[in-house]
């Protein structure tokens, strides 16, 4: 128990003058998935039920990798940012870092596999 | 972790139930949240019976009504009685509210009546509101100016005195930030709704000349940003007040000035 004024523990440690880059940079991408993701559905959609060799056809094209390889990335830089959040909601301590940097790895994972995989249909 | 259950010395058990007034015809059952700090026990719930006959329409009314006639020991913040000094707010019916200007009859059934939410009791119905108030008192909760003072007054217009209504009115009840699930589980840092409906008040009122430092101060993942526009707090405020529109009219400037 430290004998701290209750200004002082309402203080905290002042302000960290961030916050607003995150707020619009998850304000950007969710207006982006709410494009992409339809677009991805419909794009995705359409080769479902078909054969290996014409879904590796389909991806070679531009535009169905395009819009794969964003939505990938919107979504998981999204998904980091958001994450975040809620494990900042909830936890605390060394738990709280451990699991954004964990959440952090995960997505960038993700995307990293979803890119690669989508260059290697490509070429 | 944010703890989901209750401390063990925190489980409300079931205590005293009153005996029904005599001859009363209109009887009503409360249900009121009691903790003594002094007994060691834990909370509980007593049970007191009502005759609606003779008491008055509001909550308070009936609070005072038990206090005065059955059992002196219950504790609640009271003054002003009409929905101005915003000290007996309490949780009524699973709403945060004021007792005074809640009236009985919007209740269905038993009245059931807790402490604010997610707050140290004091005792009964008295949440401590100490961290509350230096949340508050950290905002500056005053006007702020570098230009010396003008002879007369400052001077504003109409149209930029109308921008503060709906946001003087705000009595600093607490009912917002303690119905706010943000403000439960990080409340030691996020500075919740009240603190912040009142900061906004300051941010747009054209006679104040610390805009920019006031948002510095907010500029911070917890201290505003941990507002996920959840709207508990416009739909609980006594007042029929918006801090909800007041944070996002906040983080609306923020993002002005950086972009």
């Amino acid at each position: 128990m430290a004998f701290l004024t209750d200004r002082k523990r309402a203080e905290y440690r002042g302000s960290s003058r961030h916050g607003t880059e995150h707020l619009w940079g998850q304000t950007i991408s969710a207006v982006g998935l709410a494009i992409l993701v339809p677009l991805f559905i419909l794009t995705f959609g359409s080769i479902l039920g078909s054969t290996y060799e014409e879904a590796i056809a389909y991806y070679q094209r531009p535009f169905p990798a395009i819009i794969a390889g964003m939505t990938i990335t919107v979504a998981m830089i999204h998904f980091r940012h958001g994450i975040q959040v809620v494990i900042e909601d909830y936890t605390r301590g060394l738990t709280k870092k451990f699991l954004i940097i964990a959440c952090t790895c995960i997505a960038y994972a993700i995307a990293a596999t979803g890119l690669f995989a989508l260059a290697r249909i490509a070429l | 972790m944010v703890e989901f259950a209750l401390p063990k010395n925190s489980k409300i058990t079931v205590g005293k139930t009153w005996p029904k007034p005599e001859g009363a015809t209109n009887i009503r059952k409360f249900q009121i949240y009691r903790w003594n700090p002094d007994d060691g026990k834990n909370p509980s719930v007593d049970t007191y019976f009502l005759d609606m006959d003779k008491c008055g329409p509001m909550v308070l009314d009936a609070l005072i009504k038990i206090k005065n006639e059955i059992d002196p020991t219950l504790t609640f913040r009271r003054s002003c009685r009409e929905g101005i000094c915003g000290s007996c707010a309490m949780n009524v019916d699973g709403i945060n509210t004021l007792a005074c200007i809640y009236g009985l009859d919007e209740i269905k059934g038993d009245v059931k009546i807790y402490p604010l939410p997610h707050m140290p009791v004091v005792k009964d119905l008295i949440p401590d509101l100490t961290h509350f108030y230096a949340q508050h008192a950290s905002i500056m909760p005053w006007l702020e100016t570098k230009t010396n003072r003008p002879a007369k007054e400052w001077r504003q217009s109409i149209e930029d005195r109308k921008k503060l209504d709906g946001l003087y009115e705000c009595v600093m009840c607490a009912s917002c930030s303690t119905s706010c699930p943000s403000y439960w589980w990080n409340g030691d840092r996020y500075l919740g709704p009240a603190a912040l409906l009142h900061a906004y008040r300051w941010i747009i009122d054209s006679r104040d000349e610390a805009t920019g430092e006031r948002l510095d101060s907010l500029e911070d993942p917890f201290k505003l940003y941990r507002c996920h526009t959840i709207m508990n707090c416009a739909k609980t405020c006594p007042k029929g007040l918006n801090p909800a529109k007041a944070i996002a009219d906040i983080k609306k400037m923020l993002v002005e000035r950086n972009i």
